[in-house]
């Protein structure tokens, strides 16, 4: 049972890491502010939420899996209300979004 | 699981290191918050892995749950402190 739990714990901390790895990538190599704040919306929050889901299992049935949950929780709300927020921000501000370069089409 | 978690803290930090490139070098302003909003999504998983290695996870829990707090707060703030600002950085 112990080594069930260890199993699964490890899978979801390694996928996690993965994630925000990708994500990390992601917002230095996509070439508009907005498409950045999608990497940053979607796979950070996904990397995240597998990565404290993988630390809630590892501890068992106890009172701080109560409280990872929570946070859990808290961060599945919020991170992408935050770059939602900024995205918007962005354009009422002004800025155009990026339709593509035309010398690499086709 | 000792030396797992520690290879995992190392490919956190890597991680963590990535967005303050874009922090250095954001053509706009908002480029620069999202990669400081990035950088502290991911020390939030770090305190929470030192914690763990370190068996104190009932007071990093607090510490970690109150920097979520802050990093939100401080995002929709900015992100409504740049209504009436007027840098046209194209």
């Amino acid at each position: 049972m112990t080594f069930l739990q260890d199993a699964l714990a490890v899978i979801l901390v390694l996928g996690g890491t993965f994630f925000m790895l990708v994500g990390s990538i992601g917002i230095n190599r996509l070439p508009d502010f907005f498409t950045r704040a999608h990497a940053s919306g979607k796979v950070d929050t996904l990397g995240i939420l597998m990565f404290l889901t993988g630390l809630a299992v590892f501890e068992g049935f106890t009172l701080n899996a109560a409280k990872l949950l929570l946070i859990i929780v808290f961060v599945a709300f919020t991170s992408p209300v935050a770059a939602h927020a900024l995205a918007r921000r962005a354009l009422l501000y002004g800025m155009k979004p990026w339709y593509g370069n035309p010398k690499n089409e086709g | 699981m000792q030396t797992f978690f520690i290879t995992i803290a190392l490919v956190l930090c890597i991680a963590l290191l990535i967005p303050f490139y874009r922090v250095y070098k954001g053509p706009t302003v908002f480029d620069r918050l999202l990669g400081s909003a990035a950088v502290g999504a991911k020390i939030l998983t770090l305190i929470l892995l030192f914690g763990l290695m370190f068996d104190r996870l009932d007071m990093f829990i607090d510490i970690s749950l109150g920097y979520a707090i802050l990093n939100f707060v401080g995002v929709i703030a900015m992100a409504k402190y740049f209504r009436s600002s007027a840098r046209a950085t194209k």
